[in-house]
């Protein structure tokens, strides 16, 4: 096997890749991007609930016990299939304690200090403020009946072109009108300007030693239709490696690693967070809905619109208050979720029989356009732990594509589980006022909790006990190996954390640039944030 | 009792994929023999479909589907189609997972007295009430053979609800049940969806007081 050679190996190109990969190859170094999905842009991303179309293609759901996770499986990672929600995370957030009883987050970090970092993702991306112009039926109808129990509900900042958004709602597979800022718009086009190489269906197993300080990572190859069969391997040796995986992928290609590269860090693959994620499902009464709220639609209907949209617009922030003790905190955010996903969980209130399957289940079904889907992000414990690695990628994959059963283990503790206890109560309250709706959480009886937005199983803190990486973002013990994704996030953050990942990627690249000066890479730091495009890049014909 | 293996066809191309902490539950394996053996476990895993959502009868002594509602379920929209489909990597587990809901079957009826018919699977001869009873048991958290009843689950699900084995606009345009029944609407003539009606268009509600300048909070 000939083992090639690089600057900088990033492993993964969602916000954490990718963003490293733009700076680093502006700044004149080697850069090689391993990604261990398909690269798919703008035709390539299908409206159609066919198996093996980009909704399977560049999607990640992993059974593990007690939590299940939704990641992107592509070239741009989660930016490519997410909801493009971007808010900054509250300032009460940085200063959490969690279970362990001081402030997890490093002590350099704080929502100021973070501040200026936000603004350069903001403005690459671009960040937009809708204004109530932008707000589909779904968000208008939550905001209404916010109001009308006498709660605040906002806009919510988006990477959303509303001139080119057909409120599809098909964003979980890709945008298809380029209207969603996915990082195929921005920083992947200007990482490969700058020479940057990106490998789709590269899968990377593990680090091991190379000499001289340099690390060897060592990857499968994966057929581009099933994802379980290997067709290939290989092995590229770097002086920099950043680890951006994902907070499910990034754990157990590190324990892998264990073997060769010595012990990790105690909180490899553990502190794992949800995000306190849960979801909650309304029937809206549509005549209430009209009498209550006034509201009504050109087609003489009150809603009936949950199909139309940009997955979550409209968010109620009464509850982000740092006056409140830990873990009394939480978000309440409008959502899409397709049939499917969406369906398979939903509960029917007062069920005589099974309250997700069975008869009652499919009537709750004809109901589905006046369905309404409330998403909380509240404050969990960090409880995830990861089990041992399974021999390949991130999980035992089950389907072709998609679907695997992973090594996490969820187990909530008793702050969690009255967080949600709590924010489930709030939403019944405003939804079920005065009659407007019915409204059930999601069952986590099926595939226990579930997360769309898994972090912190990789954390940066100042605490070697209970952080695998330093407030650099490098990993503890292993000088050259730094992790800037949604593993490295130490916490909860009660809203969306797209925009916090970014904003710490950011941050984290000047170090890793004096870093890569020190291992004797030719690179700068400093070079002008990128310019968006405005169609998604293509994979580069062979 | 066992878990079976769960697996598919993958072209020529042998895949396994084991785990301890699944037993043998995701053992994929790729070989030529017929997915069922005989027609009764095929039967049973119609009525195992029927019971996630129910159909109406396709003929009048159809015993796989209860017959409790009177319009399709996750049967007529192909809920068999879709786990033999090679993408969904369960086939090789239908036939053993079948005769394991048989053997649950009958065990559940002694266990609470009801006397079975014997001329079909023991699955089949359960009244629907029993057949989602069985079910809630053998997919409780807990149930040590949970993984494998949760993924039939969740594909009878899908089966109906989405119909992911055939292209989503073939399944609107022929009035397939499921998505219709959602009240799904259809796409324009270029197979996307658009809603250029999509908001009220007015302030609904008022912006929570300490909003940061960049739209999010403090």
């Amino acid at each position: 096997m000939t083992t090639e050679s690089t600057d900088v190996l990033i492993i993964g190109s969602g916000f954490g890749g990718s963003i490293a990969a733009y700076h680093l190859a502006a700044g004149g170094a080697k850069v090689t991007v391993l990604e261990r999905g398909p690269w798919l842009s703008a035709k390539d991303f299908d409206h159609d609930y066919l198996l093996g179309s980009s909704y399977t293609r560049a999607f990640d759901f992993v059974a593990g016990d007690g939590m299940s996770l939704l990641g992107g499986n592509c070239v741009g990672g989660g930016s490519v299939v997410y909801f493009a929600a971007l808010p900054r995370a509250p300032g009460f957030v940085f200063d959490r304690q969690g279970s362990i009883g001081r402030r997890v987050w490093p002590a350099a970090i704080s929502r100021e200090a973070l501040n200026p970092w936000y603004d350069r993702v903001s403005e690459v991306l671009p960040v937009t403020q809708q204004d109530w112009g932008d707000i589909t039926y779904s968000g208008g109808l939550w905001a209404a009946a916010c109001n009308h129990s006498g709660h605040t509900a906002n806009p919510v900042p988006v990477g959303v072109d509303a001139s080119r958004c057909t409120n599809c709602n098909w964003m979980m597979a890709g945008c298809r009108f380029d209207a969603k800022q996915s990082l195929l718009l921005n920083y992947l086009p200007a990482a490969l300007q700058h020479g940057a190489e990106i490998r789709p269906l590269h899968e990377v197993q593990k680090i091991s030693h190379a000499g001289d300080g340099r690390y060897r990572v060592h990857y499968n190859t994966l057929d581009d239709v099933d994802y379980r069969v290997a067709t290939g391997s290989g092995e590229i040796d770097a002086k920099i490696v950043i680890v951006a995986a994902g907070a499910g992928a990034t754990p157990p290609i590190l324990q892998r690693s264990e073997e060769t590269l010595g012990t990790m860090p105690h909180a490899v693959g553990r502190y794992f967070s949800g995000n306190g994620e849960r979801l909650n499902n309304a029937v809206i009464n549509e005549e209430r809905a009209a009498e209550l709220l006034g509201i009504r639609r050109p087609n003489g209907k009150a809603y009936e619109a949950y199909q139309i949209g940009k997955g979550p617009v409209v968010a109620c922030w009464d509850f982000l208050d740092a006056g409140l003790p830990e873990y009394d905190r939480f978000s309440m955010e409008q959502l899409f979720f397709p049939p499917g996903l969406g369906t398979i969980l939903t509960q029917v209130q007062d069920a005589t029989g099974p309250s997700w399957f069975g008869r009652e289940k499919k009537e709750l079904l004809r109901r589905w356009k006046s369905w309404l889907t409330i998403f909380l992000m509240t404050e969990d414990d960090n409880e995830g732990v990861f089990g041992a690695p399974p021999p390949t990628g991130n999980s035992f994959r089950i389907s072709q594509q998609m679907l695997g059963r992973g090594p996490l283990r969820y187990d909530p503790t008793p702050n969690t589980l009255r967080g949600w206890a709590q924010a489930d109560a709030k939403v019944k309250e405003i939804l079920e006022k005065d009659g407007l709706a019915t409204v059930m959480p999601w069952t986590n009886d099926v595939v226990g909790a579930y997360t769309v937005h898994p972090l912190s199983s990789c954390r940066i803190g100042d605490d070697p006990a209970t952080s695998a990486l330093d407030d650099r973002h490098e990993l503890r013990g292993h000088p050259g190996i730094f992790v800037t994704d949604g593993s490295a996030v130490p916490t909860a953050l009660t809203v969306n954390p797209a925009l916090t990942i970014a904003a710490l990627a950011e941050r984290a690249i000047p170090g890793i640039v004096a870093a890569a000066r020190d291992r004797g890479v030719d690179v700068t730091y400093g070079a002008p944030l990128p310019k968006a495009v405005t169609n998604s890049v293509a994979r580069p014909a062979a | 009792m066992e878990m079976p293996a769960l697996g598919g066809r993958c072209d020529n191309r042998y895949v396994e994929i084991s785990a301890d902490s699944l037993g043998d539950v995701l053992e994929v394996r790729v070989d030529a023999t017929p997915i069922f053996s005989d027609e009764s476990q095929k039967m049973t895993l119609e009525a195992f479909a029927d019971t996630i959502v129910p159909g109406v009868k396709r003929f009048p002594d159809d015993r796989a589907i209860a017959g409790v509602v009177d319009d399709p379920g996750a049967v007529a929209a192909g809920a068999l189609d879709l786990l033999v489909d090679p993408a969904t990597g369960v086939a090789a587990g239908l036939a053993p997972l079948s005769d394991m809901l048989n053997a649950h079957a009958g065990a559940y009826a002694e266990r609470t007295g009801l006397t079975l018919e014997d001329d079909v699977p023991a699955f089949v001869a359960l009244p629907y009430e029993h057949r989602a009873e069985l079910i809630s048991e053998l997919t409780a958290p807990g149930n040590p053979e949970r993984d494998g009843w949760i993924v039939l689950v969740m594909f009878s699900n899908m089966a109906y609800d989405i119909v992911p084995h055939r292209p989503t606009e073939d399944v609107l345009a022929e009035g397939v049940p499921s998505l219709l029944t959602l009240g799904y609407a259809k796409p324009d003539s270029d197979g996307l969806w658009r809603f250029p009606d999509f908001g009220y268009n007015r302030e609904l509600a008022k912006r929570h007081p300490n909003t940061t300048e960049s739209g999010s909070p403090e």
